[in-house]
């Protein structure tokens, strides 16, 4: 016998209160995996962002465009490898749930600058060869069954009107950050279509993508190529590729901040769970834990055995809220798409997550085994074994 | 004579309720050789099990100093006290206190788990225990398989296990029937002279007071 045993015999004392506690716990780590997966999504651009592509858009506001003129001039500062420019078209397949990111680009140059959005050289050239030519993520075909060749129509919000493009192209992202959920179509068919609808936007951008030689230029080029369009009429404001992620995703911070708000609060609900399990269980054993004190058990052996239980507990209640909240996210994940379309491009359930879960699990039984701990070493041995419970 | 195993110095005990003091040891002084067999008795309340709480040092006094098995118990810090408890107290309760998801040798075994004997010498030695208490077939037997006789001698077996100095008997009859009572005081009285055990042990009965050596009467915290 050891320790051990003891622990797990005291765990089958109350076989229905602990397997209610472990399933408590289970419904907490599936709630706190779903949010940090939501959270993970949120933040997913940020994580896919590459150190060296800085973002540069129009200083008052990324709905106000940039001339495309500057383009070439952005090209010739120092530092700078690569200049490519897209703008947001923004259509709608079918219907408003139908949405997904389309992007008005420069073909050759986004590509060249998107290493991490991989097509063949066959599919590059087929792309760069039609006006109506667009190329799509593996996700997004998946999606809606597109394939190369088939005709994808959208009705223009931003650009109003029926538009139709041609797949000429499915691309895989370099690693599981790379968002495949993006529709690449040609800047000059859309600008053509603007000359005829909004002459007065035509010939414009919504940003500048521009390849810097190395990331620690980055703060350097940003200052020069706000500087060369200083005191313009279309002034910009120039930043990281990350630090522009970020910014869309703090327009959802107070979302996200509850959510946040959302975890901590379910562990604290793991905590009182726990302690109240762990509090019951020790304060029906008083005169036994006496007893073993009076046997010669030292402080640090009562401490591993309450510790023991707790740990145990939660490691069950971990074991079962990680093997349902597998299922649960794909079934999550389905939900909202069928809600939101794809909007969460990236939700994905991380094996780092679920560590995270049960890390946090764990750390929290150690706390809550602390409450009884507390008690039994408070208390004097004589008066437990006057204990009547 | 034998040295004294166990030694009160002018102790006092006293409890409070609240702001209300209620003394249980006065002045009390007491010296048991190594090898004595001492009831005490007395009634209800009159101190007899604070005595035995206070030479396992579950319990501190009030006033006073308390040595057995080689220190001063009075004067130890709780850890110290609990490992000095697992080497030199065996302690028999009334009602047993076996852990009763524990089988018999388990129980026995516990003071055990405290020591850095192998696994195998802890079973030779649990064996050896439940042997000389006539218990050597209820070895995997959990408590509510015992009656309250077989109950308590597991309860001796887990006191003697460890092979301690003194053995502290509290009321060891007072929850057993009277042929029951008797095999028990038998037991303690093979221990006592077989292993020439120290034994203290506190009870209200006359007939399990006779058994041993010396008999303490005992009552409002002193000896009479």
């Amino acid at each position: 016998m050891t320790l051990g045993t003891l622990i797990v015999r005291n765990l089958r004392r109350h076989t229905f209160r602990v397997t209610l506690t472990a399933f408590g716990i289970a419904t907490v780590i599936l709630a706190f995996n779903l949010i940090v997966t939501t959270v993970r999504a949120w933040y997913a651009g940020v994580e896919a962002s590459v150190p060296n592509r800085l973002i540069s858009r129009h200083a008052a506001s990324l709905s106000i465009h940039l001339p495309l003129a500057y383009r070439d001039r952005i090209a010739t500062l120092d530092g700078v490898t690569g200049v490519t420019y897209a703008n947001w078209f923004g259509g709608v397949y079918r219907d408003a749930k139908g949405f997904f990111p389309q992007f008005a680009v420069e073909p050759a140059s986004f590509l060249d600058l998107h290493a991490e959005l991989s097509v063949t050289e066959e599919e590059r050239q087929a792309f760069l060869s039609d006006r109506r030519g667009c190329v799509i993520g593996h996700r997004l075909a998946a999606l809606y069954g597109w394939k190369v060749g088939d005709v994808i129509a959208l009705k223009g919000t931003i650009y109003p009107g029926d538009w139709e493009f041609v797949v000429r192209g499915v691309y895989r992202g370099a690693d599981a950050a790379t968002d495949e959920t993006w529709m690449l179509l040609r800047w000059d068919y859309m600008n053509e279509r603007r000359q005829q609808i909004d002459p007065d936007r035509a010939g414009t951008v919504g940003w500048y993508v521009i390849r810097i030689a190395d990331p620690s230029l980055a703060g350097s080029v940003s200052r020069s190529v706000d500087a060369e369009f200083a005191n313009s009429t279309a002034e910009t404001r120039t930043e990281t590729e990350q630090a522009f992620q970020a910014g869309f995703v703090a327009m959802s911070g107070a979302i996200i901040g509850a959510l946040k708000l959302l975890a901590i609060v379910l562990n604290g609900v793991t905590l009182l769970v726990l302690a109240n399990t762990l509090v019951m269980a020790v304060r029906e054993r008083t005169k036994e834990l006496a007893v073993l004190r009076t046997l010669g058990f030292r402080p640090r052996h009562l401490t591993a055995l309450v510790t023991g239980e707790a740990l145990l507990i939660a490691g069950l209640g971990s074991a079962l809220g990680i093997a349902i909240t597998i299922p649960a996210t794909y079934i999550f994940g389905a939900l909202v798409a069928a809600k939101l379309g794809n909007f969460f491009q990236h939700l994905t359930l991380y094996s780092s997550t679920l560590l995270l879960s049960a890390s946090v699990t764990l750390c929290i039984a150690v706390c809550a085994a602390a409450f009884p701990i507390m008690t039994i070493l408070r208390d004097k041995i004589a008066e437990g074994l006057r204990h009547a419970g | 004579m034998n040295q004294p195993v166990v030694e009160f110095q002018r102790v006092f005990k006293s409890y409070f309720r609240g702001e209300q003091e209620i003394p249980v040891l006065k002045d009390f002084c007491l010296s048991v050789p190594q090898g004595q067999f001492l009831a005490i008795m007395g009634p209800s309340g009159s101190g007899k099990t604070t005595i035995l709480n206070l030479v396992a040092g579950l319990d501190r006094p009030t006033q006073g100093t308390i040595h057995a098995a080689g220190i001063a118990v009075s004067q130890q810090g709780e850890a110290d006290l609990a490992r000095w408890r697992a080497r030199h107290i065996g302690f028999v309760f009334q009602f047993y206190n076996l852990i009763p998801v524990l089988t018999a040798a388990e129980n026995v075994e516990l003071p055990l788990l405290l020591s850095k004997l192998a696994r195998r010498e802890r079973f030779k030695h649990v064996q050896a225990a439940l042997g000389l208490v006539g218990l050597s077939d209820r070895i995997q037997h959990y408590p509510r398989q015992l009656s309250g006789g077989q109950e308590q001698r597991v309860g001796i077996a887990r006191a003697i296990v460890s092979d301690p100095t003194i053995l502290l008997a509290d009321e060891p009859t007072g929850n057993l029937d009277r042929s029951a009572a008797q095999a028990i005081m038998a037991l303690l009285t093979r221990l006592h002279q077989e292993l020439n055990k120290t034994i203290l042990m506190v009870t209200h009965d006359p007939q399990a007071a006779d058994y041993a050596q010396e008999i303490l009467h005992f009552d409002k915290g002193k000896v009479d």
